[in-house]
């Protein structure tokens, strides 16, 4: 998976712009496409099994169940791990603080890149230039280098990894909150609530928010991914805040070497990965198709 | 830099290069000040609380923390143009004949994914757009989506699963190169990495490829072509594919730059003797020097290759050209 589907889609000359349609109307319009439902069916569950899988899991996430590596049984359904560990068990506890880890970094993202792009897109001058310049030099670093150096000083916290992917994910909202915005800022509203008088947060918060829902939700779901991603990459690199926690990117890592003896270790927190971003990725297509065919009904009205 | 807008295609440039400069500063700060001038002391950072005063100073002296921070700052710049990339603490040897060989891993395996991926992604893009709404667009594009979507270490461990470990046992699950060796003295060993990495670019390449080529496909030039008389065979080849290129070269370099990332989880899932897991290595060790110049390296060749995405687009896309 690549970090720069939306960053190439921001500025290809082919791709078609994202409307201005409210958020929640375009998701309910992509409803409409198969590829959609099966997505958000798919996340559904993987989020559910996060949600609710510790208190559904038969032993707990450190409980020795029976020798190390031993097949499915009766007793562990998935085998045991390297550790003699149950697998099922340690699935079921290893989503949780993944999913809060990156839905935290992506909320704060949304918030500082919203607001960085939208005062950008208002602002019109040398400010645009410096805050838009800066957000470039944050993009000048892949992502998992950056989360890799601020891991390498701070150490592998779990608050340094929140911050260290919002910093990541910060400047692509921002590209896009202040593409979505720059054309309304452009339009006789905005004039006419300046000769108002009306305070220039309202404007922000009241007149140019609204107008960049939609392509902000599908960028907002598409770094989710990427945050998820993320930070079970660093787990299974063996930098996670809790290394013999369970966590599905750490027991890939502690039970890639005996996969030739029992896979499912790795292999089950490998699957559950795989469904999760195929299914927001089967998301963020059904949005970008449904955006795509609002745009040539326009065109043809 | 406003008033400064020097026109034309090389003003282009010029003015691409000078902020790719500026970009690159701004980074070397950036990694300068998260590495060395962090609140507390690096020294009892590498060493530990238990490190004794004169280890303690010898370090500091090595890492030149008895300076002024600009001084610091200056010095390690100095000693990156000079290609004084440091001293590995871990290995208390200059960071450059550490990376030398591992640099040179690295690029065959990024070199040889280009090589082999961008072809034939390009290739099943202009089919796909020749053949679109048929069978076999559909299937290519929901495989791309599919391949797009999953995360490379991801995709590196099912190959791993099914070629190396468990439905298969036909390719080695490891790719080592041993120091002294080169990786194509044992190619079979390259191929599960440079798959994964074809697979990591392939979809995006392919993609912009299929769009930019229905475009050219509709276009007025190649109605004209066919009207002619030309065969089929000669509208798409000699026609629309040069044409539909354009937009194509600038994903291909943002896909190459996304490489030079990429390679860092690939790397470590293989054990392949790179930079990328040389990186990861030294933040597991907290080998500051080795992490400083690593990432300055991987952020070099980043800004370069976009740099070179954006001229490419700019050289073969003449309604851009005249616009500047």
């Amino acid at each position: 998976m690549s970090q720069l589907s939306s960053d190439w889609v921001a500025d290809a000359q082919i791709a078609p712009p994202l409307p201005a349609v409210h958020g929640t109307s375009l998701l309910r319009r992509s409803l409409k496409l198969w590829r959609t439902r099966i997505g958000l069916a798919l996340v559904g569950f993987i989020v559910l099994v996060a949600i609710i899988g510790p208190y559904l899991a038969p032993y707990g996430p450190n409980t020795p169940v029976g020798a190390p590596n031993s097949d499915p049984s009766s007793k562990a359904v998935l085998g045991t791990d390297y550790l003699g560990q149950d697998v099922l068990s340690r699935v079921l506890y290893g989503g949780r603080s993944i999913l809060v880890m990156a839905v935290l970094a992506t909320a704060l993202a949304l918030v500082a890149g919203v607001a960085i792009g939208l005062v950008a897109a208002y602002s019109r001058n040398a400010l645009d230039d410096t805050l838009m310049r800066g957000m470039d030099v944050l993009m000048a670093l892949p992502s998992i280098l950056l989360a890799l150096v601020a891991v390498a000083i701070v150490g592998p916290h779990a608050w340094v990894i929140v911050v260290a992917i919002a910093l990541t994910t910060t400047p692509r909202i921002a590209r896009v909150a202040r593409g979505a915005a720059q054309p309304i800022v452009e339009r006789d509203f905005i004039a006419a609530s300046e000769a108002m008088g009306v305070p220039r947060w309202r404007i922000l918060s009241g007149e140019l928010l609204p107008n960049t829902l939609g392509p902000l939700m599908v960028e907002a779901s598409l770094r989710l991914t990427y945050s998820i991603a993320l930070i079970a990459a660093l787990a299974y690199l063996g930098l996670s805040p809790n290394p013999n926690g369970a966590n599905w990117g750490t027991m890939i890592n502690q039970n890639q070497l005996v996969l030739a003896v029992q896979p499912w270790g790795a292999a089950t927190p490998i699957i559950v990965i795989a469904l999760l971003t195929l299914g927001t990725g089967l998301i963020g297509d059904g949005i970008a198709r449904t955006a795509a065919g609002i745009d040539r009904a326009r065109g043809e009205e | 830099m406003s008033r400064f807008r020097p026109t034309g295609v090389w003003g282009f440039i010029l003015r691409r290069l000078l902020l790719g400069i500026v970009v690159l500063i701004l980074v070397s700060i950036l990694v300068f000040l998260a590495t060395q001038a962090l609140p507390g002391d690096p020294a009892r950072a590498i060493l530990g609380r238990e490190a004794n005063p004169a280890s303690l100073a010898a370090l500091r002296r090595q890492l030149h923390l008895d300076q002024p921070v600009f001084q610091q700052y200056l010095t390690w710049v100095t000693g990156l143009l000079h290609g004084n990339l440091g001293r590995s603490l871990e290995a208390q040897e200059p960071v450059s004949t550490l990376i030398g060989s591992k640099l040179v891993n690295s690029a065959v395996l990024v070199a040889l994914a280009a090589v082999l991926s961008i072809p034939l992604s390009i290739a099943i893009g202009a089919w796909s757009a020749f053949k679109r709404e048929k069978a076999f667009d559909q299937a290519s594009s929901n495989l791309l989506l599919a391949l797009a979507a999953l995360p490379e270490f991801v995709v590196a461990l099912v190959l791993v699963i099914l070629f190396a470990t468990t439905v298969f046992h036909v390719l080695p699950a490891i790719s080592t190169v041993p120091p002294g060796s080169r990786p194509w003295n044992n190619w079979v060993a390259l191929i599960l990495p440079v798959l994964t990495l074809m697979i990591a670019v392939a979809p995006y390449v392919a993609r912009i490829m299929r769009a930019s080529m229905i475009e050219v496909l509709e276009s007025d030039y190649v109605e004209m072509a066919r009207l002619k008389g030309l065969p089929e065979r000669t509208v798409l080849i000699r026609h629309a594919l040069p044409n539909a290129l354009g937009p194509v070269f600038q994903v291909i370099a943002l896909n190459l730059a996304y490489l030079a990332g990429g390679i860092i989880v690939v790397e470590f899932v293989f054990n392949y003797s790179g930079i990328g897991g040389a990186i990861t290595e030294a933040v597991v060790n907290h080998d500051l020097p080795v992490i400083q110049a690593l990432a300055m390296l991987i952020a070099a060749l980043y800004v370069v290759l976009n740099l070179l995405a954006d001229v490419a687009t700019i050289l073969v896309t003449p309604k851009l050209r005249t616009r500047l």
